[in-house]
């Protein structure tokens, strides 16, 4: 580690770098990129395979592309049926987080009232443990309400999860905007609910992206939740199609494979394509929460 | 603060103020009561009874379920996995995230790629990952196999042997998560001075030294937030369980929140698995209590 930080420094300070010395930085990089990428890039090029060239050959480029798994699993239902069920959850949470979310954040930041202060700490303290720890108690909730069974089942609880990290990350961005703002706009006889339309809402794309980021990534990712509330498989979202796939065709791995290559597809395309928010938004969220 | 709306017209603005509260809070405050403080105050109450979800809550049964629950030996594994977990996270994961980020974080060639690619797993869901890494780590067909059969081995099954199995599910922890470590500490690292280092660079200072006093105590509240993050996550591990090794061999390979699933849950004994549940909050609770307290007060 010493060697990096030396390298890391003479970078830093931009003087000219030994050849050797970037030679060896390379050279680490390139090493713990093939360990970070040969893992997805074997899972996709396997499911080019039979099962009998998947034994003889796990690790190299298929002898003949083979493109029956990936067609078998997208000339089906069962494939779109899972993504479209984690798209109908994921964008439901996230509308549902920023509405709700945003709504509270903006009257904890901009009106004073009795036991405003007890009520925010109240909402942080779903901050302090995870969803996870209260999971039974939440299933009986949610079978008691008669959402079993039901998106919005998965839904809410995953709203009522993400809103302390969302009130947090909100208030604190709407109160940067200017208080003389607010109470010109107020005497002016602009109402609140005007004022978080016109003013607040828009001068606050930034962070509500973040929002949206973060409660996406874990709503289309997320596992436990919809495995405990959900019955039906034609409700599952991919996570959990995933999981029932590979309990089906365990002894098929080139199947397997191809069906996890097409599942993790959309978030790498997003990720690829929208890195920088992304990034921005998982690590600003971490860093400002 | 925005208060002198209603100072100079107390009356009317603090009626408007009200109508206003009214329709914006309630819906945040019903949601996150019916569904985070209402079942974690329900699972106190379910964790002193037996009870299998159905009829009525009524054999009470004290602390017998905390009681079953520490002195299971695969909860007592559980518990000594979760922190194994966090002991690889803080000893290994947090270093290598550190030494990558010295690497990547200035504008050196391939920075920016190479930052992409370290953060790229984080972003897939856990459960895909570990299905990914059950293939590598099966004796027949994946990396593992390749491995054996090109020494002239017998086929080895990794994630069917205590300790190894748990050991890969710890190597799958560091191969996703160590990149959003990372990316918090390439964050911190481009606020940190580039003058302060040039300053103790005429000072004589050497790379080691320039480290040790300039970069790490700047670094330091990114790297109490990235151990933050590293424990809360490690208490919470589920899912590469559930992919990988499903508890087994011989329920080895359970954590906190798996031995909830497979002997709460799947089993619906709610009663157990709400003290199961309640040791975890009171865990989370604490840590992350004291933590802030203690640890991340001038943060």
């Amino acid at each position: 580690m010493t060697e990096a930080i030396r390298l890391a420094q003479t970078e830093e300070i931009g003087r000219p770098r030994l050849p050797v010395a970037a030679a060896l930085r390379l050279a680490v990089l390139l090493v713990l990129a093939t360990i970070v990428l040969y893992p997805l890039i074997a899972t996709a090029l396997d499911g080019f395979k039979s099962l009998g060239e998947l034994h003889d050959n796990p690790l190299g480029l298929p002898h003949a592309w083979d493109w029956s798994n990936y067609w078998q699993i997208l000339g089906g239902s069962r494939y779109w049926r899972v993504l479209g069920n984690s798209l109908v959850i994921a964008l439901a949470t996230v509308f549902l987080t920023l509405v709700v979310g945003a709504m509270a954040a903006f009257a904890f930041a901009h009106i004073k009232f009795f036991g405003d202060r007890y009520l925010y700490a109240y909402v942080q303290i779903g901050l302090l443990f995870p969803s996870t720890a209260a999971i039974l108690p939440v299933f009986i909730k949610v079978r008691d309400l008669g959402l079993l069974d039901s998106y919005w089942g998965v839904i809410l609880p995953q709203v009522a999860f993400a809103l302390s990290m969302a009130v947090l990350l909100l208030r604190n961005a709407f109160k940067q905007i200017p208080s003389e703002l607010f109470d010109a706009a107020l005497i002016d006889g602009c109402g609140y609910f005007r004022f978080f339309r016109h003013v607040t809402l828009p001068l606050s794309g930034p962070i509500l992206s973040t929002v949206a980021v973060i409660g996406f990534v874990n709503s289309w990712n997320g596992y436990l939740l919809p495995l405990v509330v959900l019955d039906s498989e034609s409700r599952y979202p991919w996570t959990l199609g995933l999981m029932a796939y590979q309990g089906q065709y365990s002894t098929s791995w080139q199947l397997v494979l191809a069906f996890i290559t097409l599942t993790i597809l959309p978030a790498i395309l997003m990720f690829l394509l929208a890195q920088r928010y992304i990034v921005a938004g998982l690590t600003a969220g971490a860093v400002k929460g | 603060m925005s208060t002198t709306a209603y100072e100079e017209n107390p009356g009317r603005a603090g009626m408007r103020a009200a109508s206003a509260l009214v329709i914006l809070l309630p819906p945040a405050l019903l949601l996150f009561t019916l569904f985070v403080i209402w079942p974690i105050g329900e699972a106190s109450w379910y964790s002193l009874f037996n009870w299998n979800g159905l009829g009525p809550v009524d054999r009470f049964i004290g602390l017998k379920n905390y009681k079953w629950a520490f002195e299971s030996a695969v909860f007592q594994r559980a518990i000594f996995n979760n922190l194994l977990v966090i002991v690889v996270s803080l000893a290994i994961q947090l270093p290598l995230a550190l030494g990558v980020a010295l690497l990547v974080s200035g504008r050196a060639w391939g920075s920016v790629v190479f930052r992409m690619i370290f953060f790229l797993p984080y972003v897939l869901a856990d459960i895909a990952a570990g299905l990914i890494w059950r293939f590598m780590f099966d004796g027949d067909y994946g990396l593992a196999a390749a491995l054996t059969h090109a020494l002239g081995m017998k086929p080895v099954y990794l994630l069917a042997s205590d300790p190894w199995a748990f050991s890969a599910i710890l190597a799958v922890v560091v191969w996703k998560y160590f990149g959003f470590h990372m990316m918090l500490y390439v964050a911190g690292l481009q606020g940190v001075d580039k003058s302060l280092l040039e300053a103790a660079e005429i000072d004589g200072a050497n790379a080691w030294q320039k480290f040790r006093h300039v970069t790490l105590p700047m670094l330091a509240p990114m790297i109490r937030l990235s151990i933050f993050f590293a424990v809360v996550g490690s208490l919470q591990l589920f899912d590469f369980v559930a992919a990988l090794t499903r508890g087994g061999p011989f329920d080895t390979t359970h954590t906190m929140v798996s031995f909830l699933y497979y002997f709460g849950v799947t089993r619906m004994r709610v009663g157990f698995g709400s003290a199961v549940g309640d040791v975890l909050f009171v865990v989370c609770v604490a840590f992350a209590w004291g933590y802030r307290r203690w640890v991340m007060r001038d943060d």
